[in-house]
């Protein structure tokens, strides 16, 4: 049986079907994604899901901001509780800030400019269902994407991520201003994961790298592993 | 009844504000000196239903906490502009309210 991750679709993520093909490339013996619309308000059946990058809800009031009410919001706040995996790209990561199930904020880049490059980023920890395929300190190509990716949080909460080991990817030379190069971080349990990089985007040599690959990878055997729990 | 409020959401004292760092930077090259602490902020009007102010006030409050302002990086201040709606031609008499910076 393939593993069955759901890919969520707010009005106005646009990264949805570049993760459903990336996904693809583990082979449908292993996985098969499918869109999830954030009108839904069951997730039951899915063994991983992932919110993927865009602009939902136009990004209006602030990135996430107005997602987390969604329908689907409800179901996801206990699929993770239950320790269901979820990863948050991009935008996804920012409504998992606003949905208080990551902790921190995204704020404006630093230099107010749209980044639109790849960037070089460190896998920091191993314990998280996107990293448990990489070794720590591997170093990867992936592209960035965004206007609001400058990870922010209070100092006690900076000190808290790193004593618990929840810092996931940091970049290797910070482009947004994001505290302690923070460009990904989880929760306690390690199942919950949201990055600002696309792991998507770099997962065909035709676009430019395969780096991605790995941390998709992972999030596929998370996936496989959540399905054999017993219900 | 009826009131018209104002909440405005300002950046967390200590969290950083490149527009407002930016704005402010610009001004002398426009010609204007002894300006600082620029913040760029979001102002967002409503009317709430209520049957009287500080109710208003209390409703308008927990919209600021529960959607209006992130409060890892944000805070808000309400104000209770007036009990009559704000025209295009001019604006509601201002009540005496204060206003409470959350």
């Amino acid at each position: 049986m393939p593993a069955r991750i759901g890919v969520v679709v707010f009005p106005g993520s646009n990264c949805e079907h570049d993760v459903v093909k990336a996904l693809g490339l583990f082979g449908e013996a292993r996985v098969g994604a499918e869109l999830v619309w954030h009108g839904e308000r069951s997730l039951a059946g899915y063994d991983a899901i992932v919110l993927p990058g865009g602009f939902a809800h136009g990004d209006y009031l602030r990135p996430g901001a107005l997602a987390r009410f969604s329908p689907v919001m409800e179901a996801l706040s206990k699929y993770a509780a239950d320790g269901g995996p979820v990863v948050g790209i991009c935008n996804g990561f920012q409504v998992l800030t606003e949905a208080g199930l990551l902790p921190g904020a995204l704020q404006k880049n630093r230099g107010l400019r749209f980044l639109c490059t790849t960037v070089g980023v460190r896998v920091c920890t191993s314990r998280t269902v996107l990293t448990s395929e990489t070794a720590t300190g591997t170093e990867l190509a992936l592209p960035i994407n965004h206007f609001e990716g400058n990870f922010t949080c209070d100092a006690a909460t900076l000190e808290r991520l790193r004593a618990e080991d929840r810092v996931v990817l940091r970049y290797t030379a910070n482009p947004n201003g994001s505290v302690d190069d923070i460009a990904g971080v989880c929760n306690d349990e390690g199942n919950v994961v949201g990055l600002m990089p696309h792991p998507e985007r770099a997962s065909d040599a035709m676009t430019g790298g395969t780096d991605g690959l790995g941390l998709l990878g992972s999030l596929v055997s998370a996936a496989t592993r959540h399905a054999r729990l017993p219900a | 009844m009826k009131y018209e409020v104002l909440v405005e959401v300002r950046l967390r004292p200590g969290i950083a504000d490149p527009q407002g760092a930016t704005i402010e930077r610009a001004l002398p090259a426009l010609g204007f000196e002894g300006v600082e602490g620029v913040g760029v902020g979001k102002a967002i009007r409503m009317s709430v239903e209520a049957p009287d102010e500080p109710t208003a006030r209390g409703r308008a409050t927990e919209v600021a906490d529960r959607l209006l302002a992130n409060p890892v990086i944000e805070v808000s201040t309400v104000t209770v502009l007036g009990d009559a709606p704000v025209t295009a031609a001019g604006s509601a008499p201002v009540t005496a309210a204060g206003s409470a910076v959350r």
